[in-house]
């Protein structure tokens, strides 16, 4: 007899609490299946670049190049092609060789500079060079005597999906991390049975009020000071329109599909006045930290504040009384108000937050392209409705998981990104997607009719 | 003979069950909630197909693959919930896919002439164009009996169809169906009141835990031996009223209205007192205790709550002051459905432990686990959803909540509704166990033997007003019940009559 490990009534905790994560994120599931599908399918032959080919090549090098040795280094006249010089000849000085050069520009420019190193007589013991200006340092070295027989190396290349790529990684969640903010507020909104249609909006609004404000505070010049409270004022507006949303649909019973329509065209119309229909983009390079840097562990830094917003939220409503009370106030607004509970106010919490996201949502946006526009998040307000039910949030009310949102949101992102790398053209991916939130709504009835 | 038979030995949920009913006959169907009665029904009706058994009707086997074939053969169910449409007429919702039509176009004359004549039939008045939104429900269900027949129905199967109707209104439905009986056609009749069982039923079969326990004639059967039958033991009494002393008065209400629904209401409610609160459907007793909870605003009155007067905005006010509602529809105003049994139960009480805004959830489970013992919840587990649970665990975890948020002034209205016998009977003990710990209980109650078996003082209401109070329950009746509940002058005119 084999001994036993687990007693009964514990492995059926184990089973129903496998059972109960995959109905809850059994979207989860599709995520994986997606994004191992692209990989599958993107598996290709990859050259590294920048410092990761320096690196590579530097491994190749020291085995097959004598130490001591002068390397000349002949590049392309680009910036990612500098950083492999600058760190290939850091690597090298620190290997013991002496790095020559480096060389750079046209097949003329290398040419001339070839023929510069090989008439000063030094001993080149080999040339390093990227994957793609290999051919043409070939060709220029058999028309210089002196270098002929001299190796010439390049960074070993390597099979690797490029989905699966960090910078392409990085890419998706750049291209998703305003929709997934905002997702935050939607799937709060959406659990009370309410819809809010001004989000893409204000998205618009807060950038163009952002950007407006740093405007007036000195353009190119303002201080970090100046764009946060550019930032934080627009973000704050935002959420005022949240607050009036909330007011309207609370105070006079409009339904939250109408009085957000109007909120809707209202915000766009503001942005509109505000930028005078154009874009405004006088505002300091320093203003695309939040969008473009990364400065924890090279994660994006919009991906880090929206981590924080998804852990927050989601100890939000799993784990406080305001949490509890949104779930309930969605499933049974009669209910909960003969529990005691102040039902206008969790409604216009929800609006409120979902204004502020929207906000912030518009402020990252205006990072990462460094101008506000009223242009900006047209249509927004639909993928992040589809992130939310993809994520299993029912358009009912008093059920959804704020996680299962962001499944939503990576779920949209994977397929848009996977099909941009396959060369779907943008018509047939906008087909595909809304089969897509077809598909989810009606997996999500299934899995109720089944549990029924 | 027009004889119908059925049996269905070895069907899933139901057990072997076995079901004759004759032409002309009224069959009452009685047993505990999840006795099998629905599934027996909607097998019946071709809404779910048998596993095993055979059905036969008149002496030919037959099986039904959707309802529309049962129809077709005859067989019409008139479920709790009406299939009417609310914005067409009676005559329109009556002849609803099988209109009577002249070259493709409904013939309104005809449909209106036989419209008449079925609601002539069962001697009733109905305005076969007034829309079904304007009718009662009483007059809808007479409208849905109407749609049957108008199809050929010579088997009706009726689901609880009382429940929502006033005294009255039973006693109309009761002559209908005897009506019906005389002309031939076969009724199945299921219903939670026993009084109106004996009052209609030709033979009664008793279900349990989907077996088929007994069929027996009504001659002969009494209420205990059918109670001990539906329950699988016996009950010492049906109504464990147990007498305390009754203390000071808790809750004072002097002139309380709500225009039109609630007029000028005063009454006083004391620790250990159980006051039972009856009268019609629409006397006003479920609007009095909304505005007794702050769940509506009241036009003038005063509450007041040891003395002290009480302003209730809201139900959150009401239940910081110490008065909880359990309220009459538990799906609509009790119960947030799709979250957990637990959940629901700890919805009023989440500051009890919860700090700076989270929930401890430890000391949620243990205080529920603490309820579900001594209740005797029924449940998988405590995160099970709420509506996957019978009507009477259900209704226990909201008892739950309410002791749980431990309120001096307990309001209860139609506590039993929908429920079985046994969990009845546990729900009048928690009753007394409150009214001995000193807590002031209303009890909203329709059914008048629970309100004379439970109640130490009773009140009825009539349009709004307190129409009478009866301090010598134990001499009580429910005729003098019934004077008060239809009014003073109604009861005058019955004693000149």
């Amino acid at each position: 007899m084999l001994p036993r490990l687990s007693s009964p009534p514990n492995r059926t905790r184990i089973q129903q609490a496998v059972s109960q994560f995959f109905s809850n994120y059994g979207m989860l599931l599709v995520l994986l299946l997606l994004c191992t599908y692209y990989a599958v399918v993107t598996l290709e032959e990859q050259n590294p670049r920048g410092a990761d080919a320096a690196e590579a090549l530097l491994d190749d090098l020291t085995a097959r190049v004598p130490a001591g040795g002068t390397v000349l280094i002949a590049t392309k006249a680009n910036e990612e092609d500098r950083v492999f010089a600058a760190a290939l000849a850091e690597g090298l000085r620190a290997a013991g060789y002496t790095p020559a050069g480096p060389v750079e520009g046209t097949p003329q420019d290398l040419r001339q500079a070839l023929e510069a190193v090989a008439a000063q007589g030094r001993p080149i013991a080999a040339i390093a060079t990227t994957r793609d200006n290999a051919a043409i340092v070939r060709n220029l070295q058999r028309q210089v005597t002196s270098l002929a027989e001299t190796p010439v190396l390049t960074p070993a290349s390597y099979r690797w999906p490029t989905f699966l790529r960090a910078d392409n990684i990085r890419n998706v969640a750049n291209q998703i991390v305003v929709i997934a903010i905002i997702a935050v507020g939607m799937t709060m909104v959406i659990i009370t049975a309410g819809i809010d249609l001004s989000v893409g909006s204000l998205i618009a609004l807060s950038a163009v009020v952002a950007a407006y404000l740093i405007q007036a505070m000195g353009g190119t010049e303002a201080g970090t000071g100046a764009m946060l409270l550019a930032s934080a004022a627009a973000i704050l507006l935002c959420g005022l329109v949240g607050l009036f949303s909330g007011f309207v649909i609370t105070r006079f019973r409009v339904p939250p599909f109408i009085a957000t329509l109007g909120v809707m065209q209202i915000a766009s119309g503001l942005a509109y006045i505000i930028s005078e229909g154009k874009s405004i983009s006088a505002i300091p390079d320093g203003y695309v930290w939040l969008g473009r840097g990364a400065d924890l562990f090279s994660l994006p830094n919009a991906v880090v504040l929206m981590i924080l917003i998804y852990a927050g939220a989601h100890v939000l409503m799993t784990r406080t009384t305001l949490g509890r009370y949104i779930y309930a106030v969605g499933g049974n607004e009669e209910a909960a108000r003969l529990s005691g509970i102040r039902v206008h106010a969790v409604l216009v919490f929800v609006y409120v937050v979902a204004g502020l996201l929207a906000g912030l949502g518009g402020i990252v946006q205006a990072s990462q392209l460094k101008s506000g526009a009223p242009t900006y998040g047209l249509m927004y307000e639909l993928y992040v409705i589809a992130a939310v039910v993809i994520g299993g949030t029912s358009l009912f009310g008093g059920e959804g998981k704020i996680l299962g949102t962001l499944i939503g949101a990576f779920i949209i992102a994977v397929i848009q990104n996977g099909m941009n790398l396959t060369g779907v053209e943008s018509y047939t991916q906008k087909v595909v997607l809304g089969f897509v939130i077809l598909g989810a709504v009606l997996l999500d009835m299934l899995k109720k009719r089944g549990l029924r | 003979m027009d004889g119908i038979e059925k049996s269905f030995p070895g069907v899933k949920a139901l057990k072997g069950v076995r079901l004759t009913l004759h032409a002309g006959e009224v069959l009452a169907v009685v047993g505990e909630n999840g006795a099998g009665k629905s599934t027996l029904i909607k097998t019946l009706a071709g809404v779910h197909r048998p596993d095993a058994g055979t059905m036969m009707l008149d002496g030919q086997p037959v099986s039904f693959a959707s309802p529309h074939e049962a129809q077709q053969a005859g067989i019409a169910v008139i479920y709790q919930e009406f299939n009417l449409v609310p914005a067409l007429s009676a005559r329109e919702n009556i002849f609803l896919g099988h209109e009577r039509a002249r070259f493709g176009v409904p013939d309104r004359r005809a449909e209106r002439a036989e419209a008449q004549r079925l609601f002539e039939r069962m001697k009733v008045q109905i305005d076969p164009d007034a829309p079904v939104r304007s009718l009662s429900v009483a007059q809808q269900q007479v409208v849905e009996i109407a749609k049957a027949l108008s199809l050929g129905a010579r088997l009706l199967v009726m689901d609880e169809p009382t429940a929502t109707l006033t005294p009255g209104e039973v006693d109309r439905l009761l002559a209908i169906i005897r009506d019906l009986q005389r002309d031939g056609i076969g009724i199945i009749y299921i219903s939670h009141r026993l009084e109106e069982v004996f009052a209609v039923a030709d033979r009664v079969m008793v279900m349990r835990d989907g077996e088929h326990i007994d069929t027996l004639p009504r001659q002969g059967l009494d209420r205990e031996r059918l109670i001990e039958m539906m329950v699988g033991r016996s009950l010492e009494q049906e109504f464990p009223k147990a007498r305390h002393a009754i203390g000071a008065p808790r809750l004072e209400v002097r002139g309380l209205t709500r225009r039109g629904v609630v007029e000028d209401v005063s009454l006083t409610l004391r620790r250990g007192e159980v006051l039972g609160l009856t009268g019609l459907v629409g006397a006003g007793r479920t609007e009095l205790a909304r505005l007794l909870f702050g769940a509506d605003p009241a036009d003038a009155g005063e509450i007041r709550l040891d003395g002290r007067p009480l302003a209730l905005r809201s139900p959150r006010d009401a239940i910081a002051a110490g008065i909880s509602l359990l309220t009459e529809d538990r799906k609509a105003q009790g119960l947030v459905l799709m979250l957990s049994a637990r959940e629901n139960f700890a919805l009023p009480n989440l500051s009890h432990w919860s700090r700076r805004g989270f929930i401890r959830q430890q000391v949620e489970r243990a205080r529920f686990a603490h309820y579900i013992e001594s209740l005797k919840i029924k449940l998988s587990h405590q995160d099970q959803t709420v509506r996957n649970l019978s009507g009477g665990n259900q209704q226990k975890v909201l008892i739950a909540r309410w002791l749980e948020a431990n309120a001096d002034v307990v309001i209860f209205d139609e506590p039993t509704r929908g429920i079985d016998v046994g969990a009845k009977y546990e729900i009048y003990l928690l009753i007394n166990e409150l009214a001995a710990a000193g807590k002031a209980i209303l009890m909203i109650s329709s059914e008048l033997p629970e309100v004379l078996g439970m109640s130490d003082r009773i009140l009825v209401m009539h349009e709004g007003r307190i129409s009478g109070e009866i301090t010598d329950v134990a001499h009580a009746t429910q005729e003098q019940i019934l004077a008060l509940a239809v009014g003073r002058e109604d009861k005058a005119e019955k004693v000149e009559g």
